[in-house]
């Protein structure tokens, strides 16, 4: 079982940055052909700043966290983990090359199926450079403690 | 894409849908490298084993990647206000996932009109992998 006493735990805040190959590769490895995804100057073109990240990738942006000892000082072990659900909610596009800052805290922890499964929530807030609020993440992880 | 289509949308339409290859070993390496997710159970075998499944399985977020395509080939993404996807089913290789979607409200917030698109995924056999929901601009 993990410890309830670990809801609204604040995570290290960090920043990250999708880098336009990056992205490219995330193109390919989802089947994104259009443009606008790929190439700089068609998302010029469709009156983007730069190649907009699609709209899970600020999930993979949010993998890139320096540090994953909050999971070992709750108890997570790797391979029990399932991603029960996603959540986005979205307040402005973000771009290429943008530093983005992703602020986490431990939402929620239940526990289902008389504690067979845990259910850890998280919740991430992402803002751009200009201190403006890109985005707001919602994780599930689901840990099976059998 | 053009606000006269916008205008058209009505309870009940339904998205074009989006139907990818079947998932195979090559799929799920380049996902793990294009989306920063090296989670091992993913991409090797042995250690799926241990970890008590039959072999390799899809990425969650792969999925949620195609439904992300779903939407925005039908809208503009700076029209996407919220995006989410409960994952019910495993999908393992050789599924073939189709991505779709309906309108299932409109309602208005703060003075803009909203749609709300009921979305799933689901594999050749029918069997529904992803539950979820978006909600766009209109």
């Amino acid at each position: 079982m993990i410890d309830k006493k670990f809801i609204g735990l604040r995570l290290p805040v960090f920043h990250a940055t999708a880098e336009a190959e990056q992205l490219r590769f995330f193109a390919k490895a989802t089947g994104e052909t259009r443009a606008e995804y790929v190439d700089e100057a068609a998302a010029h073109a469709a009156g983007h700043p730069g190649l907009p990240l699609p709209p899970t990738f600020l999930f993979s942006l949010e993998l890139k966290a320096p540090s994953t000892a909050w999971r070992d000082e709750m108890g997570i072990v790797p391979s029990r983990i399932l991603h029960g659900e996603q959540g986005f909610t979205y307040h402005r596009m973000a771009y290429a090359g943008e530093s983005l800052k992703f602020e986490t805290r431990i939402a929620d922890i239940y526990d289902k199926k008389g504690g067979a499964l845990d259910f850890v929530v998280r919740e991430t807030r992402v803002s751009n450079p200009a201190g403006e609020h890109v985005a707001d993440l919602r994780s599930v992880l689901v840990h099976r403690n059998v | 894409m053009s606000s006269a289509h916008l205008d058209c949308i009505k309870l009940g339409d339904a998205l074009p849908a989006l139907t990818l290859a079947p998932v195979n070993r090559t799929t799920l390496a380049l996902f793990a490298g294009a989306s920063n997710d090296h989670n091992a159970i993913h991409i090797d075998i042995d250690y799926a084993r241990r970890a008590g499944m039959p072999d390799v399985f899809a990425h969650g977020m792969l999925s949620m990647a195609w439904l992300g395509r779903l939407l925005t080939q039908w809208v503009d993404q700076r029209r996407l206000r919220q995006f989410s996807a409960r994952f019910t089913g495993i999908t393992h290789l050789g599924h073939q996932i189709t991505c779709s979607g309906k309108v299932v409200e409109l309602f208005e917030v703060d003075g803009e009109r909203r749609a709300r698109i009921e979305i799933q995924t689901a594999n050749q056999y029918g069997e529904t992998k992803i539950l979820g929901d978006a909600v766009i601009a209109l």
